[in-house]
């Protein structure tokens, strides 16, 4: 049986967060959590966040409930996301909202070339408006965390 | 089951043009006609036949276009009172939806007949649109909304409906006539005879019912009956309300503007006589001549083919969902019919609806908007394939195959 005409979206990046996601628990000891919850859809996720001295994000934990392609998003997003400051983490989240919604990776220089290459295995949700919501459900849940607040919006 | 030997899908096919496309290269298997049905040729011709040909506002010109044109457009009045066997064309109102329809009857009936203190009683598989506004409404108006629990087979407990009605507080019972997720049908006429003994009217949401059964609200001895007309082959912006015309006209309007009054002066309006005391401003003049063709449509093939065909659909598809594994169907009622839910064990009912649209199959995936009905059901999502008059065999075959090698991929 051949998959191929599966794949364009559901890759092997995609089908493997999404099935065994890396950063999928809650963290034992963190500094700041925050939900996410998608009511059209029934997704929701929690983010655990660790900060190193410097206020860099140390550490990432997520659990999540829903689709192969939100937890595939959060899990990807807790990979690129360790290191970064706030507002380092909120400029890729804006770079990466922006892929997914047109289907373009942005053309940046530098920093965060290398996560959005990460992240790229998302790009084909812009196919699919409907499902955006799905790839930047953790994102939302994220910028919640790092702004001190329970809930995140969704798109 | 065979089909009705009057029944040929692959002529009515014919009649539906969009249905000859292919998407992403495969051919198009449209099961979401629960949420909106496609429109066969001769609603599309009546539409564009109108505008070019024989079109201008209603009821209110005095020249030969406005009355030929109120004559295209009052004749859906009279075929919907046909379709649902009214007793009169008087007793049909045109609305935008059957949400509109509901919305009127909440507000104007709602807040006429019904006092504060007195209840509605809803069910645990309603939509939202026969949930939101009686919550409205008791938060406006202070009455009590209710809600009768369902079983787990999917079927409203019909001993918890008695005893909601027990204490003959509820004025209105207000009802789905089949579900949009599980494609229960209630027992309808059972639903009219023990809430009328209660001192309850009552009110059915005929949505998802009326593309697939016969509907005769005198046989069914219920008070409303509402519908839409894009599930049943029409356009969108158009549905329609049926009461009684005692009910009609102790209605006070609900929307005021011009066309539902008799004479208005700054001091004093008065209304119009039924129905078009609740028809304010033009209405969806087009929607209208494409909903009597839409209707002329199905009842010109006629509701014994069409239900023959689609309970040998529905049990095909049940037969062959049932023997994949990790399918679940949502909903196992006695009495059901071409909607069915169903999950996969191994993915999520988004990746299941994506990776469909993938192989060309379109099924809708989500709540259905019946988020109570999917809490009761301890689930997130479910995917929806739902069939109409077009539906093929075939296509459930084609899905059938395509869930199995989606759960193989998500191995
Ligand atoms: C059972 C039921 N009731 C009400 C509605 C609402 O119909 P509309 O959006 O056309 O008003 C729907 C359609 O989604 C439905 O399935």
């Amino acid at each position: 049986m051949s998959f191929d005409d599966l794949r364009d979206l559901y890759q092997g990046v995609i089908m493997d967060h999404g099935r065994h996601p890396r950063h999928g628990t809650r963290l034992q000891s963190f500094d700041v959590t925050a939900k996410g919850d998608n009511p059209m859809c029934g997704d929701r996720v929690q983010i655990w966040l660790k900060y190193a001295p410097d206020h860099t994000i140390a550490d990432a934990g997520f659990e999540a409930r829903g689709c192969a392609i939100s937890i595939a998003s959060a899990d990807l997003m807790a990979d690129v996301v360790r290191g970064r400051s706030p507002a380092d983490t909120k400029a890729l989240f804006d770079a990466f909202r922006a892929m997914v919604r047109t289907g373009i990776c942005p053309d940046h220089a530098g920093d965060l070339a290398d996560p959005l290459e990460k992240l790229k295995p998302l790009l084909g949700v812009h196919e699919y408006p409907s499902r955006v919501k799905c790839a930047t459900l953790a994102w939302h849940a994220l910028t919640a965390a790092l702004e001190g607040v329970q809930e995140g919006s969704s798109e | 089951m065979t089909a009705h030997p009057k029944f040929d899908v692959q002529r009515i096919r014919q009649d539906f043009p969009i249905l000859s496309q292919s998407i992403r290269g495969k051919p198009f298997v449209f099961l979401d006609s629960g949420a909106s049905a496609q429109k066969p040729r001769a609603v599309i011709d009546a539409m564009r036949n109108a505008m070019e040909t024989q079109y201008a506002n209603v009821h209110r010109g005095l020249h030969w276009m406005s009355e030929r044109t109120t004559e295209s457009y009052e004749a859906v009045r009279d075929t919907i009172a046909l379709l649902i066997n009214a007793p009169s064309r008087d007793e049909i109102v045109i609305t935008s939806s059957i949400t509109a329809s509901l919305n009127l009857v909440a507000h104007s009936y709602g807040r006429s007949a019904l006092k504060p203190g007195q209840a509605v009683l809803i069910s645990g598989m309603e939509h939202h649109s026969n949930i939101v506004p009686w919550q409205m409404l008791r938060d406006a108006h202070g009455i009590e909304l209710r809600v009768c629990p369902i079983t787990d087979a999917g079927e409203l407990d019909m001993t918890a409906f008695e005893t909601l009605l027990a204490d003959g507080k509820v004025g209105l019972v207000s009802i789905t006539h089949m579900s949009n997720v599980l494609g229960t049908y209630t027992p309808a006429e059972r639903i009219v005879r023990i809430a009328h003994a209660a001192g309850a009217k009552v009110m059915f949401d005929g949505a998802q019912a009326i593309v697939h059964r016969q509907v005769d609200v005198q046989a069914l001895g219920c008070d409303f009956y509402c519908f839409t007309g894009h599930k049943l082959y029409g356009p969108t912006g158009i549905g329609a309300l049926w009461a009684r015309r005692e009910i009609l006209e102790s209605m006070p309007p609900f929307m005021g503007g011009g066309d539902m009054i008799s004479s208005v002066t700054f001091e004093k309006s008065s209304w119009a006589a039924v129905p078009h005391k609740f028809e304010a401003g033009t209405p969806a003049i087009l929607e209208g001549i494409g909903l009597k063709a839409a209707i002329d449509y199905f009842r010109a093939i006629g509701y014994e083919a069409i239900s023959a065909h689609e309970r040998a659909l529905t049990e095909h598809a049940i037969a062959r969902l049932s023997d994949i594994e990790g399918v679940q169907i949502i909903g196992r009622a006695q009495d059901r019919g071409g909607v069915i839910s169903f999950t996969l064990d191994r993915a999520h009912a988004h990746d299941v609806a994506t990776l469909l649209d993938r192989q060309g199959i379109a099924v809708r995936a989500g709540h259905h908007c019946a988020e109570p009905l999917m809490h009761r059901l301890g689930l997130d999502s479910t995917a929806r394939a739902t069939f109409g008059l077009y539906t093929t065999h075939e296509e459930i075959d084609v899905l059938a195959e395509a869930l199995t090698k989606i759960r193989k991929f998500f191995k």
